[in-house]
C-alpha cells in the first residue's frame, strides 16, 4: 500500500467520511473511492466505483469480479455510536467496554459533577440538556441510546428524542416498576405502546449482574445481540 | 463494517514513519465457520511483531513468515489456509472454515 493512500484513508476514518479501499488482488494496485467524491489512486473504471459506492451503502465488504480480475472491496464506514445519558458509575465501565467494541461513544450529563472529564478520559462529554444534545447527534439507524440516570427529569427528554428516531437499540436504567411509571409517563406524552415497546427496560441481557462493570457488560451484550442477532436468536433470547 | 478498535492502519502508517518494515495482511474471503469476517487485519513489522488478527490464532505465524519475504520486496501475495483437521501438522484452521488473506507492504 502506497504511503499516501494509507496516509489519506487514516485521515478518512478520523474525519469520519465514508469510503471504501478497492484492491486488485493480482498485483496490489489500490483506489480510494467516496460516496461523493473523486476517487484516489488507481482508474479501476465507472463500474468497479459504483460497486464500491454499493458496497460502502450495504456495510459489506468483500470481493468482486472486474475484467476477469479480482478485486477486494473493504468498507470503512464510521463506526457505530453509543450515545448514554447519565455520567453515572456504571457509565464509566460502559464507556470504555464500548470503546473496546468499536462504538464511538458520547456520554451527556447536564449534571457537571457527574460529567467531569476527569471522570471520563478519552470520552466526548456534554454537558447540554439530553434532548438538546441528542438532536445535535441526529441519532440514526447506527446509533445506540441508554439512559442511565433514572431520574425522569434527564431520561424523559432523552427517551422523547431517542423513540422519534431510528436509533437501533434504546435501554432505559430501573426496575420494573420504575420502567411501568416510565412508559406511563410517555404514553402520556402521546407515544403509543408500540412506539415506547422499543425501549429495553430493565436494560441489559438479565445474567444476575450486580456491580456496575457486570451491569455495564449485560447492556453492551444486550446491544451486540440487537446488532447482530439473527432473528430467530433474537427471540430465543426474548 | 466494523471498525477494529486496534488502529490497525494508524498502527501501520506509525511503525513504517518509524523506520520499520511493515506489511498488512487482510481477509478478503471467507467460506464456512471462519472465525474472523472478511475485512479483519493485521499489522506486522520485520521482526514479527503484530496486532490485530485474520483468524482465531490458527494461521497467524504462517501469515507472517509470508509477511516478511513480501516485507523483503516481494509481490503483494494472497495466501489460501484451509480445513487442517486430517493433517494435523499443515497450517490451516482447526475450525473447519476456509480464508483467503491479502498480504501487502506498506511502502
Amino acid at each position: 500500500m502506497k504511503r499516501e493512500l494509507l496516509d489519506r484513508l487514516i485521515a478518512d476514518r478520523a474525519a469520519k467520511r465514508p469510503v471504501a479501499l478497492v484492491t486488485a488482488l493480482d498485483g496490489g494496485a489500490q483506489a480510494l473511492i467516496y460516496p461523493h467524491a473523486a476517487s484516489l489512486g488507481e482508474a479501476f473504471g465507472a463500474a468497479v466505483e459504483t460497486a464500491a459506492r454499493q458496497a460502502l451503502a450495504d456495510d459489506q465488504s468483500g470481493p468482486i469480479e472486474s475484467d476477469g480480475r479480482t478485486l477486494f472491496i473493504q468498507v470503512h464506514n464510521p463506526p457505530q455510536r453509543l450515545v448514554v445519558v447519565g455520567a453515572v458509575h456504571i457509565t464509566q465501565a460502559l464507556a470504555e467496554m464500548a470503546a473496546i467494541a468499536g462504538y464511538g461513544v458520547t456520554v451527556i450529563d447536564p449534571r457537571r459533577a457527574f460529567a467531569h472529564s476527569a471522570r471520563f478520559p478519552n470520552i466526548t462529554v456534554s454537558t447540554a440538556w439530553p434532548d438538546d444534545a441528542l438532536r445535535e447527534i441526529k441519532p440514526d439507524s447506527h446509533t445506540a441510546i441508554v439512559t442511565l440516570t433514572h431520574d425522569p427529569k434527564i431520561d424523559d427528554p432523552a427517551l422523547e428524542v431517542a423513540l422519534k428516531s431510528e436509533a437501533f437499540y434504546i435501554g432505559s436504567l430501573g426496575s420494573t416498576r420504575t420502567h411501568a411509571k416510565r412508559l406511563q409517563r410517555l404514553h402520556d406524552k402521546g407515544f403509543t405502546e408500540r412506539e415506547t415497546a422499543r425501549i429495553r427496560g430493565p436494560v441489559g441481557l438479565d445474567i444476575g449482574a450486580l456491580s456496575p462493570a457486570e451491569i455495564a457488560i449485560s447492556i453492551i451484550a444486550q446491544i451486540t445481540q440487537v446488532r447482530r442477532a439473527t432473528p430467530a436468536a433474537k427471540e430465543q433470547a426474548a | 463494517m466494523a471498525n477494529d478498535v486496534e488502529d490497525i492502519l494508524g498502527t501501520a502508517a506509525a511503525w513504517r514513519a518509524g523506520g520499520r518494515q511493515v506489511a498488512l495482511a487482510t481477509v478478503v474471503t471467507t467460506w464456512g465457520s471462519s472465525p474472523r469476517p472478511v475485512g479483519s487485519q493485521l499489522v506486522v513489522d520485520d521482526k514479527g511483531i503484530f496486532l490485530g488478527s485474520v483468524s482465531g490464532g490458527c494461521i497467524e505465524g504462517a501469515v507472517i513468515q509470508e509477511a516478511k519475504e513480501v516485507m523483503r520486496g516481494g509481490a503483494p501475495r494472497t495466501l489460501e489456509f484451509g480445513v487442517s483437521n486430517e493433517q494435523a501438522w499443515e497450517v490451516g484452521l482447526a475450525c473447519g472454515g476456509k480464508v483467503r488473506v491479502f498480504v501487502e507492504r506498506v511502502e
